[in-house]
């Protein structure tokens, strides 16, 4: 058996309507840097776009950013749509501004972590190694 | 598949011989010249005549990291949703082989899914636009007026892979300029059977896109009409192997050193790589 | 005499440098990154003649009187759900000393779609108010005399709709167009550039800024046709000088625009206003505000020939930083605004937006909202510091940091006339990845330490006490919803079809779109079927990939 690499491959996706990418694109610098293949998708996205995005492009996770106050509606959708297109493999997580009360929901509805404005970038990465421990990066 | 998982080898089986090939046309060119527009207006003119394209985008990795941030779907948020369009993006690097073996594999898997064409889409930096020329029938280099980039100052190399020529951003300043020192430099090159053509495009705004696909589909047909694309083809197929061998005697040797502790030592000590490796290519096998 | 003072800054230095000092690993830079000296003397101060507010280049102010004049206007930002909602907090805020409105929309409106669209789900009336058609903008401004307040508008792709819908409210309150104050942020460079809200492709857009700012210099000439925009720039993560720079970039575009249509100088620049970002690092701050101010008179005068002293005068708003309020401790949030608005104040703004505390976590309750508004009252009525024009004037360090400040922008604007101009710089990415490098510099300064945010990466609590946020009903969606299909049920469809027609015919030609749009609202199309009407003309645009 041959032990082939296999970068995690993760699609970045702003869903909802606003334009603040700030958060979202240094999230992706961070992951490059830590050695993950990050595809990010632009802005505007719609759940079926991502899922969509996420099932052509063999990603294993998907990120999804959001300041407008649509997460309770968007982040619960994308879980959906994985289910329907039965890639419920492909794991989700999220950021934004997102209160306390709502991130508990979201993770209820499937959305497997939250990360708020403030969060440092290791804390992020530190999860996908621990989510991801066999094809860690160096 | 761009991560060589050991069952491409069981579904290569699987497609072989009877899948017909897509026409596999390569775009390369320096960052900012509207390649992804480009190419995303070729693909709106193939799906208004019905045909399906998959694009396979390449963007460069971190050569630090081995990471990369791969932004090329933004481009292409129209055809988002079309199943008649697909769009993978892949880091140049961390591809065992080489880009051009992983895009091989793709393009006949992609083929065999029934895609009409295929695109290769590659930023000209490093390596990536040589790979992508070796596995193109046609490729297409674009350039623009405006990036400060004179024709003098085209990398090395990138002339002689270009079948086709596009001068994107036709509508700016300094386009009729561009050109001319483009058409200069072709008439110093050796004569060949195929002159590449130099199109003027304005992706944003669909313009010279037909004439462009018309230069491709032509130089297409020079390839048959010439006898050069059975050539290709069959040369495709032989280097396709000489890589893969490379390729399985690569992670064999690795795989040797890692599970014998003893032949790894007496590679140290002695320091004897080509010795060792001929005896491990003579004495194991896979499984 | 000069010897001896040689004298003191050697022993000074030699003090000072045998000092200890503080090794606790952060900058002493400003938070841009601007190097900073222990010490300003004497030796820092610029070689030129003094400068007086009210005179070119008005570094020091652009009224000669400064607040003791006029205190600058308090205009605090706000909007949410329904019209009748927002209506009611209007008139809250206007009974508490408020003196202008500012509308903020929701995402669907600001993106130009209804709340009925698939895509608005889950955004309708969460960043504020939503508006469809003339319908909610006659709720909205109800009770409310246009004649005798001014009223701003946060919107930009589908600015001159929602002008139009605001002109067609205050002409049923019989208030002529002529009399209408306000201002239009419509300022579709730096949605390009940083908040990303455009719609159509960047010359169309510029289009449509042109012939509202050329419309208003006839129809509507007190109104601000304009308010060139860095605040989005910063928060989208820039430095200071960017902001600045690529702020005062986009205004010298926007009057090359107008003077390529043929309008003259002077009859549109002193409509053109500006906004500004308050951030945390004070001085800093200041000294952007100072510079613009100089900056922006030198160009006028020299590089356009205005004529006009008030074409030279830059006047802003400013509203304290929206990124640097913090979910953790968010108490902590009054203080920082309190040292913004402080600085916009001591800057010279016209008028100024405090955040509320709360606002980093949704939009603000009441009393956050009065409390916001208190600050600046506080600033204005009991410190005292609205006394004295331009008090920092004359700081060495002050005036060395803002010509630092002016020489980083003048550097900018040769590399942005480089690439070719604001639009080619857009197209290729220059302005977002100078500001996506900016914004992760920071980060990693704040993943080392090298800067403090209390609450985020030191002084951390461990149980932070959850404060009281405001919350959009859900059914607000399906109401509005309802609401359109009433004003599409009740209009004349064959009076709002024609209106639309007419629109799209303009839109193909070279016509100032402005009367067009104005006939379509005044016929009761939706503002999404307005834009739709002009998507079909210009197209849309998707930017370049910079990440």
């Amino acid at each position: 058996m041959a032990t082939a690499v296999r970068p995690v491959r993760i699609v970045v996706a702003k869903v909802g309507l606003d334009g603040h990418d700030r958060g979202v694109k240094v999230v992706a610098r961070a992951l490059r840097d830590a050695g993950y293949e990050v595809i990010y998708t632009g802005l505007r996205q719609t759940p079926e776009m991502v899922v969509d995005a996420a099932l052509q492009e063999d990603a294993q996770v998907i990120g999804l950013s959001i300041h407008s106050g649509a997460h309770m509606t968007l982040f619960p959708a994308v879980v959906e749509e994985l289910k329907r297109r039965k890639a419920t493999d492909i794991i989700v997580f999220g950021g934004g501004i997102i209160p306390d009360d709502d991130i508990t929901a979201l993770k209820k509805s499937g959305v497997e972590e939250i990360f708020t404005p403030g969060t440092p970038l290791q804390e992020i990465v530190d999860w996908l190694r621990k989510r991801f421990p066999e094809s860690a990066t160096k | 598949m761009e991560r060589r998982d050991p069952t491409v080898r069981d579904l290569e089986d699987a497609l072989r011989s009877d899948s017909r090939l897509p026409g596999v046309t390569g775009f390369t060119g320096a960052p900012g010249t509207g390649k992804s527009t480009l190419v995303d207006a070729v693909v709106s003119l193939l799906r208004t005549r019905k045909q399906s394209v998959a694009v396979l985008a390449t963007d460069p990795n971190s050569p630090f990291t081995g990471g990369a941030i791969l932004g090329d779907r933004i481009r292409m948020q129209r055809h988002a949703l079309d199943p008649k369009v697909f769009i993978r993006s892949m880091g140049a690097r961390g591809h065992l082989g080489g880009l051009s073996l992983a895009s091989r594999e793709a393009i006949r898997l992609l083929g065999a899914f029934g895609f009409d064409e295929v695109i290769l889409e590659t930023v000209g930096v490093g390596q990536s636009e040589l790979e992508v020329a070796a596995v193109a029938d046609t490729t297409v280099v674009v350039l623009t007026p405006n990036l400060g980039d004179s024709v003098q100052m085209i990398k090395a190399g990138i002339l002689e892979i270009a079948d086709v020529f596009v001068v994107n951003k036709a509508d700016i300043d300094g386009h009729g300029r561009v050109v001319a020192e483009l058409r200069t430099m072709l008439n110093m090159a050796p004569k060949t059977s195929w002159k590449p053509p130099i199109i003027p495009t304005v992706a944003t705004r669909q313009e010279g896109v037909e004439q462009l696909w018309v230069a491709v589909l032509a130089h297409r047909t020079h390839l048959e009409k010439t006898g050069k694309a059975k050539e290709l083809s069959e040369r495709r197929l032989r280097d396709e192997t000489a890589e893969v061998a490379a390729e399985l005697a690569r992670e064999r040797t690795r795989r040797a050193l890692r599970e014998d502790p003893t032949l790894a030592e007496r590679l140290l000590k002695d320091g004897t790589p080509y010795r060792t490796a001929e005896e491990i290519l003579r004495t194991r096998t896979d499984n | 005499m000069k010897v001896r003072a040689r004298d003191a800054k050697q022993a000074w230095q030699e003090e000072f440098e045998s000092s200890p000092v503080r090794e606790d690993g952060i900058e002493t830079s400003t938070i841009s990154g601007i190097p900073l000296e222990p010490l300003y003397t004497s030796a820092d101060l610029p070689r030129r003649a003094e400068e007086y507010p009210g005179q070119f280049p008005y570094t020091r102010g652009i009224h000669p009187s400064g607040y003791r004049g006029r205190l600058w206007t308090m205009r605090q930002f706000s909007g949410f759900a329904t019209a009748e909602e927002t209506n009611r907090r209007y008139k809250y805020l206007l009974a508490n000393g408020q003196t202008g409105l500012s509308v903020a929309f929701d995402m669907p409106t600001l993106m130009g779609q209804d709340s009925d669209a698939p895509t608005s789900r889950g955004e309708v009336g969460h960043c504020g108010v939503a508006i469809d058609s003339l319908a909610d903008m006659e709720t909205l401004f109800a009770g409310i005399p246009l004649g005798d307040i001014t009223t701003s508008m946060t919107i930009n792709s589908p600015a001159a709709i929602l002008l139009c819908m605001y002109i067609a409210v205050a002409e049923e309150q019989g208030v002529p167009a002529s009399k209408l104050g306000g201002t239009l942020q419509n300022d579709i460079l730096k949605e390009f550039i940083a908040q990303k809200e455009f719609i159509f492709p960047p010359a169309p857009s510029m289009r449509l800024v042109v012939d509202s700012i050329e419309y208003c210099a006839k129809e509507v000439p007190k109104w601000n046709t304009i308010s060139i925009s860095g605040y989005h720039i910063r928060e989208a993560g820039s430095t200071a000088a960017q902001e600045l720079a690529f702020t005062l970039a986009d205004g010298m575009a926007y009057v090359d625009a107008c003077l390529e249509r043929g309008m003259h100088i002077d009859d549109f620049a002193s409509r053109l206003s500006f906004f500004f970002d308050a951030h945390i690092d004070f001085f800093e701050e200041i000294a952007k505000f100072r510079a613009a101010r100089r900056i922006w008179a030198r160009w006028m005068r020299e590089r356009y020939g205005a004529q006009q002293e008030r074409s030279w005068k830059l006047r802003f708003h400013t509203q304290t930083a929206g990124v640097s309020l913090t979910a953790q401790q968010p108490e902590l949030n009054i203080a920082r605004t309190a040292v913004e608005a402080l600085a916009a104040v001591l800057g010279g703004t016209q008028s100024l937006h405090t955040n509320a505390m709360d606002e980093v976590l949704a939009l603000p309750t009441d009393k956050a909202a009065r409390l916001a508004l208190r600050t600046q009252q506080l600033l204005a009525y009991e410190t005292g510091v609205a006394s004295t024009i331009d008090p920092l004037g004359g700081s060495y360090f002050v005036e060395a940091l803002t010509d630092e400040m002016e020489r980083q922008a003048e550097a900018y604007f040769k590399r942005i006339e480089e690439i070719g101009g604001v639009i080619p710089a857009i197209e290729v990415g220059f302005f977002q990845k100078e500001i996506a490098d900016a914004a992760f510099r920071y980060q990693q300064e704040l993943e080392q330490k090298r800067r403090i945010v209390i609450g985020v990466n030191d002084f951390t609590v461990e149980d932070e006490e959850a404060i009281e946020i405001l919350r959009i009903d859900p059914r607000l969606e399906s109401q509005q919803a309802e609401r359109i299909s009433e004003v599409r049920r009740k209009r004349d469809q064959a009076k709002c079809s024609n209106a639309l027609n007419r629109l799209r015919k303009a839109a193909a030609g070279t016509d100032n779109l402005m009367p067009y749009i104005l006939d379509a609202v005044r016929a009761y199309a939706t503002e999404g079927e307005i834009m739709h009407t002009m998507v079909e003309v210009f197209g849309t645009y998707t930017e370049t990939a910079v990440v």
